[in-house]
């Protein structure tokens, strides 16, 4: 008997498997078509285990649950790593002997800050150019790159941004390409590998850029060099994307319909951009001048697809109106400005102006600074809004840090707010967090003591900072 | 000879005389001064100047009274290092004059001079001075040189926001936006001098020593007929002479502990120099030794990552533990958001600074180190009318500048950034029926 490699290869293995019945059945039916091709959507998968927690109840203290409610002299109970419940002044909660109580008078409890726009790992500290591992600038659409790839787990910026309260990121890719890949986004539990930090469940992001910045660095190298060459090129890749989609598709109705179908070559960028198109993946698109965000809007009609965030947003306040009616977020600073011609219309108050206009407003870093002081971020949006007559309450003006980017990120099933059920991602101020003397006091990712002022044993360490000048020191 | 001068200072005097008399009463003055803080304080302002702080003070007839009940009154702050005046938008948008490559005039960078490159109505500047901020020290952000050349001390009055220009007399007389120019001169003495020096601090320190010891040696006049072999071309021959005179503060960027050293170790064998340390970021582990040889230094004391080998001991806690050596710390350093420098010693508060330290490092330590201490950055009688009045703590991120006085003059509340946000909030309440370039805000 000849043997095709192949049937030698299912011969061999069914020997070694001691010829179970499954063997013998597939070696009868030789000429039955090929299993389909499926395409695993999470390779990748988390390891993220929380820090063992404690039940805890915070008592007699401020609550800003982050959905638009404040409760004076308020308690909170969290056990089993889940909100369990919080109470109005007055009410006792029902708690088990081993909790830990905390009395929090003059102080205050908030959601855990959600940043979703990091660059903490793939540009981390330091910033050599060993670790520059943000921008795969080498095409101007390279959908195919991930994140998660580059992440450097020992950046020191995670502790440091946990520190400031720091709950859960989003790691993107730079902004010099179009499509600069997929993000990741992780619990702030500095950790030996990406994987253990992943944020399970979390849907995929991928970064588009707007503007000076694919411009600059491809004008020379074969372009896009002006912004009309941007949006050829985000059209031509959805044109891309929907060709692609719909081979797939044609696999997939012959396959079902019993053909011998053969399916596409995997196309890992164009993968991405199907992803999103599906619905799948969200899009976070670095975009600053409001006429582009505008031009932008009409590309995710026309492609029918849906941009979930403008990041930068510089000028947000100048079409709030229209975001809203797209369903657009804006993530925002408080108040950078003038670093390039697209930044030189940022106001102090575009934070607030967006929220007032009744889009989706939230603060964002894009800094291993700014990360760990974001409340003071919202505290200046807030106090510059009411200033020039936006009264937006604390209460909502907390919306900005947690729930709005949880809902940008697509995880605010689980975290970005202090509701019963919810991810015990907590944070305890020592005072008001709209003010610059506050701290975090501590930390809570999934109800386990992530961080604690107090205590240095609790403050991460990353390897890189090991036996070097001012390891264990306060940062 | 005598009669110029005499019309000079009349000329000078007329560049102030629509500066109207104006009481500050009721507000906690913080005077930075060895009055400390005054409760329920008179400023009186007259002449472009500061009259008198007192407490509980009198007003005399003339003067415009303001209630300041509530409020806190301090000096305009000052920032400590920016290039305000110089850059008005960084990347790819045409000239910015604080950056610089190599030009035929000077050898080592010293002779350059940002004196003649300060607009005064660039949009930054009423930006800026909206937050408090009403005189800055700025200079180049970036040389090939190993110098980075003379800053100037700029005040943020900037061109008259009513579209008055400056009128012909106060053009005479010379009335600029600098204060101050040759204020001082930078010089990084850290890993990016070394990269200017081939590479290595085994060259920056060798080469730092020797541009001085030529500019000591050298006559005081090298004229174009002698031949003239330095390392230094001519200008900056001149131009260091000041900095060993001691009457232009040497600025040295450093981070590293044993940089830092090394600028302690430079001080002492170049005794006349008045060193400055700048950046600093482990400068709280040589505290004591900058404090005994007498270094201030300008911090940003926010930053506490290692974005390098140089910045391995970087802590939040760098201001406070500097103050407690005996260092004198100023804060500030940036440009489009120099008005954070409040912000960022409200963080060095949070993190052990004393508050009144926090105010100094804005107000009196820079204005020290830039030689202007009678001038600006306190509240005593004489020094230039740079007043703010604050809602509340400046240091709190909530709070903010409502009233600004520069050489008397109260300032317009209004910018390019105000300017855009009336518009568009005007525009969202009115649901866009005009087009948005005739929409206009009174």
């Amino acid at each position: 008997m000849k043997l095709t490699p192949t049937k030698l290869t299912l011969l061999l293995a069914c020997t070694m498997s001691l010829l179970t019945a499954g063997c013998s059945k597939q070696a009868d039916n030789d000429n039955a078509k090929a299993p389909k091709v499926t395409i695993d959507p999470n390779p990748y998968p988390s390891t993220y285990t929380p820090i063992e927690g404690q039940p805890t109840l915070i008592t007699n203290v401020t609550i800003l649950d982050g959905v638009g409610n404040r409760i004076e002299n308020g308690s909170i109970y969290f056990a089993d790593g889940k909100i369990q419940a919080l109470a109005e002044s007055g009410q006792t909660l029902e708690v088990p002997d081993e909790t830990a109580v905390i009395d929090g008078t003059d102080k205050w409890v908030t959601p855990g800050i959600i940043d979703n726009h990091s660059h903490l790992g793939v540009y981390p500290s330091p910033s050599t150019r060993s670790h520059s591992d943000g921008n795969e600038m080498t095409n101007p659409v390279t959908a195919q790159v991930w994140a998660e790839h580059s992440v450097w787990p020992q950046d020191p910026g995670f502790g440091r941004a946990l520190a400031g309260g720091v709950t859960s990121i989003q790691i993107l890719p730079g902004s010099a390409n179009l499509f600069g890949g997929r993000s990741v986004v992780l619990k702030n539990v500095p950790n030996r590998t990406m994987q253990d930090m992943k944020f399970p469940d979390a849907p995929y992001g991928m970064k588009m850029a707007c503007g000076e910045n694919p411009k600059r660095v491809y004008g020379q190298k074969g372009g896009p060099m002006t912004r009309m060459g941007n949006v050829a090129g985000y059209r031509q890749a959805w044109s891309d994307a929907q060709d692609y989609m719909r081979k797939w598709d044609k696999y997939e109705t012959d396959y079902e319909a019993g053909k011998d179908a053969k399916a596409p070559k995997r196309d890992l960028k164009l993968e991405t951009l199907a992803g999103v198109l599906n619905g799948d993946i969200r899009v976070h698109m670095h975009c600053y001048r409001a006429d582009e965000m505008t031009v932008m809007m009409d590309v995710m009609q026309e492609f029918d697809y849906q941009i979930g965030t403008f990041h930068h947003a510089v000028e947000s306040y100048k079409i709030a109106d229209k975001l809203k009616e797209n369903n657009v977020c804006s993530a925002m600073w408080a108040d950078w400005w003038g670093f390039k011609m697209e930044a030189y219309d940022g106001i102090r108050e575009n934070i607030p102006a967006v929220h007032a206009a009744g889009a989706c407003a939230i603060v964002h870093s894009d800094s291993d600074l700014g990360i760990q002081r974001l409340n003071q971020e919202a505290a200046k949006a807030w106090s510059d809004g009411k200033r020039a007559g936006l009264d937006i309450p604390m209460k909502d003006a907390w919306t900005w840090l947690s729930a709005n980017p949880a809902k940008s990120l697509g995880i605010f099933d689980k975290t970005g707010s202090l509701e019963k059920g919810k991810q015990a991602d907590v944070v305890l101020w020592n005072g008001n967090p709209f003010s610059t003397y506050a701290k975090a006091e501590h930390v809570y990712i999934d109800g386990g003591l992530a961080y604690s002022l107090s205590d240095s044993t609790s403050w991460p360490v990353s390897d890189f900072e090991l036996g070097q000048v001012g390891e264990g020191d306060t940062k | 000879m005598k009669k110029l001068i005499v019309l000079l200072a009349a000329l000078t005097m007329t560049s102030y005389a629509h500066a109207e008399n104006i009481a500050i009463v009721g507000g906690e003055v913080h005077t930075m001064t060895s009055q400390g803080v005054i409760e329920n304080g008179t400023v009186l302002l007259s002449d472009g100047l500061i009259d008198s702080v007192l407490a509980n003070g009198d007003v005399p007839d003339g003067y415009r009274v303001i209630d300041a009940s509530g409020k806190v009154i301090t000096p305009g702050f000052i920032g400590a290092l920016t290039s305000l005046g110089l850059v008005e938008v960084s990347s790819s948008s045409g000239v910015v004059d604080a950056s610089i490559e190599i030009t035929p005039i000077s050898k080592t960078g010293a002779a350059l001079d940002v004196q003649y490159a300060i607009n005064p109505d660039s949009s930054l500047i009423a930006i800026t001075r909206l937050e408090g901020i009403t005189s800055a020290a700025t200079t180049l952000n970036r040389s090939d040189y190993l110098f980075g050349g003379q800053g100037a001390v700029i005040n943020l009055e900037g061109h008259r926001i009513d579209g008055n220009s400056a009128n012909a007399s106060e053009f005479k007389s010379g009335q600029t936006p600098v204060l101050k120019s040759g204020a001082f001169m930078t010089v990084d003495a850290g890993s990016d001098g070394a990269e200017l020096s081939g590479g290595s601090r085994a060259s920056l320190w060798v080469m730092l020593d020797k541009v001085f010891e030529e500019a000591k040696q050298a006559s005081d006049n090298l004229s174009p007929e002698k031949s003239w072999y330095g390392i230094n071309s001519r200008l900056d021959v001149a131009a260091l002479k000041r900095v060993v005179a001691g009457d232009m503060p040497l600025f040295m960027r450093a981070d590293r502990a044993a940089d830092i050293r090394q600028v302690i170790a430079f001080k002492d064998r170049h005794s006349s120099i008045n060193v400055v340390l700048v950046h600093g970021v482990e400068a709280w582990r040589v505290a004591k030794e900058l404090a005994g040889a007498n270094i201030p230094v300008i911090i940003d004391p926010e930053y506490n990552l290692p974005g390098g080998f140089d910045q391995m001991g970087a802590t939040l806690t760098n201001a406070a533990r500097l103050h407690e050596a005996g260092v004198e710390i100023a804060i500030g350093m940036d440009t489009h958001n120099i008005r954070l420098a409040a912000q960022h010693a409200g963080n060095a508060v949070a993190n052990g600074l004393p508050h009144e330290t926090g105010l100094a490092s804005l107000t009196s330590v820079p204005a020290k180190i830039l030689g202007l201490e009678k001038e600006v950055g306190s509240l005593r009688q004489g020094a230039r009318a740079d007043v703010v009045i604050w809602s509340g703590d400046p240091l709190e991120v909530t709070e903010a500048a409502e009233s600004i006085f520069i050489g008397g003059k109260a300032i317009k509340m209004e910018s390019r950034q105000t300017k855009l946000r009336d518009r568009y909030m005007s525009l969202q309440q009115k649901k866009h029926t005009n087009p948005s370039q005739y929409e206009r805000v009174e």
